[in-house]
């Protein structure tokens, strides 16, 4: 049985504000896979990821992207999300005024609507919602407070996962969900990401450090450096980052392209 | 999400827009002490109320137009307005079924639920179509616990020492250029007086409507809560679509005495004028309640979305000793709509609170003016003050300013202000896009958000239609 690919990256390139940020990416992603970015600070790896999710800032020069075998371009952002796109912000917004429970209800019924299936009523919804706060270990409470506003660190990246766990998406990518986490968060956050994954999506994880992959292992670890990636490696490879850092990744590109 | 789809938001056509045939019984254009005494005369006034116009309009004469607010307009040609249109009353209306069809369709075309519906909802409506009352409903059911609520006109007519004593004691004549001239050419309006210790058992509400095509509207409000007593008043307001600006200066007055609590929401949507800022209503409008008895309360609480200019502050003059004063303010503008909207707090009882929380939304390249005055007098020992005033920019061709006056006379006073400056961003707007929920949702959700302290002051099913109202405002405006 051949794996399905859910993601096919082929040469992408992208501006913001008229500089090349993205200078020809390739990447494939199947289902049931997990793929990390690494890479220093102004690789592209944020980039990549709000590019994917269609950000208006960011300006898509060349190549493709196939999405479940369409092209991911042809869809408005709010269409990739319906189609199961979903970015974990590594700065999610705050909306003051408006209730936790408003927006997450929202979310779920628009995109459970583009997949034909009924929405749920305010009591419904209360229900469904109550296993996934377990999930992540969150207070109910938390539903009635506006979105993001007041929220610790911590808990907007929980709420991230919240709502990766409510709209359950084909792929996910989360951009830095691990930054401002203690390692108890971390280590919730990462239950809940991998309490998601089944044969049939896939996780792409942004990250900077090496302790998240500790606890969401992934398939296949990839290098991002100056808007390329420039190696890939097993999870092993993270570790090797993890001491010796960087630039001998980068060095050794250089070598090979010289030659 | 471009800019074009958050324009095309903003941009939706006014869907109040149609005139009604009725023939109208129009005064010629022109204002002099002919067309005044001809207006008391048709109305069949008392000597009085034709000498308060007359010394109102004296008054207007030596007055000059206020330059002051943040506003723009071409100079008003007093003389090229009808200050007096009323439909022509075949004979006396006891009932729903009498009147004028066409008339009745027009209000369903507003969607105003003036039939059964309305009974089941507890609504009593004084219809108010060009300056006369056509029909007042509930007037029974209010009057067995001694609640008048009728026309202005009925209630010089049948109340008329009411009338005399409260006329102009909260708004005098001479107070400013707008209420020296509707003191002076007032049609029509309504009444309401409370006695004391009743708690008014319905919501009481009133639509105007401005229809005949330049006449200038000049309604006047007066309420009155004796001792004790409680009201819950509506207006809500929407005009037909006209390219020539229509003068809209109304007048209400609110009189609470001991321990009475007056509760007035407003949901003005007139005609705003189309996107290129052609016609559309001036709205300026003098409103201003008086705590004269101690422990009273007065709120008002507005949500302002349409005309072309909106110039109004509704006021509290907190004179008993405790008395609270209350504004909750949405103040929606967009195109080229101009408003300069906020309030007057007087304290001059001991211990008088008030509350000012003035949401301000500027869409297209509108501008937002919040005018605030907090007056604390020397004899205000022990008042307080709190006012939060934020604006939402949408777009960046649009504009929102606070100007807040505060004076302090007293030093035990406490005033606090806060204010804040928003805009709908992309960033946000890509956090709902990202979560499935387009543009015209999102902004809906943003605003309604941004809204919810004033909102939950509406009574339920203004608030339902506040909302409405917003997001059919705003579309196409965010991009």
């Amino acid at each position: 049985m051949t794996q399905k690919v859910l993601l096919d990256i082929r040469n992408l390139t992208a501006n913001v504000a008229g500089i090349e940020i993205l200078k020809g990416i390739d990447l494939t992603i199947g289902a049931g896979e997990v793929h990390a970015i690494m890479g220093p600070n102004g690789s592209g790896k944020s980039t990549l990821a709000k590019v994917l999710a269609g950000h208006p800032s960011y300006e898509v020069t060349g190549g493709e992207v196939l999405f479940d075998g369409k092209n991911l371009f042809d869809l408005a952002p709010e269409e990739r999300a319906r189609a199961g796109v979903f970015l974990g912000f590594q700065y999610p917004i705050e909306v003051p005024g408006v209730t936790n429970s408003s927006f997450l209800r929202m979310a779920y019924n628009t995109v459970q609507g583009a997949r034909g299936k009924d929405e749920l009523d305010p009591l419904e919804f209360d229900d469904y919602v109550q296993d996934k706060l377990k999930l992540l270990d969150m207070d109910p409470a938390f539903l009635e407070r506006s979105v993001n506003e007041g929220f610790s660190g911590g808990e907007k990246k929980r709420n991230e996962i919240l709502q990766m766990a409510i709209l359950e998406p084909t792929i996910a990518i989360l951009d830095e969900t691990d930054s401002g986490l203690d390692i108890d968060a971390l280590r919730i956050v990462a239950n809940g990401v991998n309490q998601l994954r089944n044969a049939d999506n896939a996780v792409l994880l942004v990250t900077h450090y090496q302790r998240l992959l500790n606890y969401i292992v992934p398939d296949y670890v990839h290098v991002m450096d100056d808007g390329r990636i420039i190696k890939t490696g097993g999870k092993g490879l993270a570790l090797e980052l993890e001491s010796r850092g960087y630039d001998w990744v980068a060095d050794e590109y250089r070598a090979r392209h010289a030659a | 999400m471009s800019s074009t789809a958050l324009q095309n938001l903003v941009n939706q056509p006014y869907r109040h827009g149609f005139v009604t045939d009725i023939e109208a019984d129009v005064v010629p254009k022109g204002l002099s002490e002919d067309v005044i005494r001809l207006i008391s005369h048709k109305k069949n006034e008392p000597q009085w109320l034709l000498e308060f116009r007359l010394q109102s309009y004296r008054h207007w004469l030596m007055m000059a137009e206020p330059t002051w607010p943040n506003v723009k307009y071409p100079r008003i040609d007093f003389q090229d307005i009808i200050y007096y249109a009323a439909p022509r009353p075949k004979k006396k209306l006891n009932s729903m079924d009498e009147v004028d069809p066409e008339l009745k369709r027009t209000f369903e075309k507003l969607g105003v639920p003036l039939h059964e519906q309305k009974a089941l909802a507890g609504v009593a409506v004084d219809v108010i179509f060009d300056s006369v009352s056509v029909t007042t409903t509930y007037k029974q059911r209010l009057a067995e616990v001694g609640i008048i609520f009728c026309s202005f006109s009925e209630a010089v007519r049948d109340h008329a020492d009411l009338v005399r004593k409260y006329l102009g004691s909260v708004v005098p004549n001479t107070d400013n250029y707008y209420a020296a001239l509707n003191s002076a050419v007032f049609t029509d309006g309504s009444f309401c007086y409370i006695p004391k210790g009743v708690r008014c058992p319905m919501e009481l509400s009133t639509y105007f409507r401005i229809n005949t095509q330049e006449s200038g509207q000049f309604e006047r409000t007066l309420i009155v809560a004796e001792e004790g007593s409680y009201v819950s008043y509506l207006e809500g307001c929407t005009a037909p679509k006209f390219d020539t600006n229509q003068l809209h200066a109304a007048v209400v007055e609110l009189v609470a005495l001991d321990d009475a609590q007056i509760k007035y929401s407003t949901v003005q949507n007139w005609y705003a004028g189309d996107e290129q800022g052609v016609g559309g209503i001036y709205n300026f409008v003098t409103k201003r309640g008086l705590c004269k008895g101690v422990n009273s309360k007065i709120s008002w609480t507005q949500v302002e979305t349409g005309s072309a200019i909106t110039w109004k502050y509704p006021s509290c003059v907190l004179l008993g000793d405790n008395s609270t004063g209350e504004f909750y303010s949405v103040a929606l503008t967009n195109h080229h709509q101009q408003a300069d909207t906020g309030t007057k707090m007087v304290h001059i009882g001991r211990n008088t609170r008030s509350t000012i929380v003035s949401k301000g939304i500027s869409a297209g390249q509108s501008n937002n003016s919040y005018r605030g005055l907090v007056k604390i007098s020397a004899k205000a020992d022990g008042a307080r003050n709190y006012s939060q005033c934020d604006s939402m920019l949408i777009g960046d061709r649009c504009g929102a300013n606070t100007f807040p006056y505060i004076q302090v006379q007293n030093n035990s006073a406490q005033v606090e202000h806060e204010a804040t400056t928003s805009k709908i961003g992309e960033d946000q707007l890509f956090y709902f896009a990202q979560r499935g929920v387009g543009t015209e949702e999102a902004v809906s959700m943003i605003i309604n958000g941004f809204c919810r302290d004033v909102f939950t002051q509406l009574p339920m099913e203004f608030a339902v239609e506040a909302t409405k109202l917003l997001g059919l405002k705003l579309e196409g405006s965010v991009g």
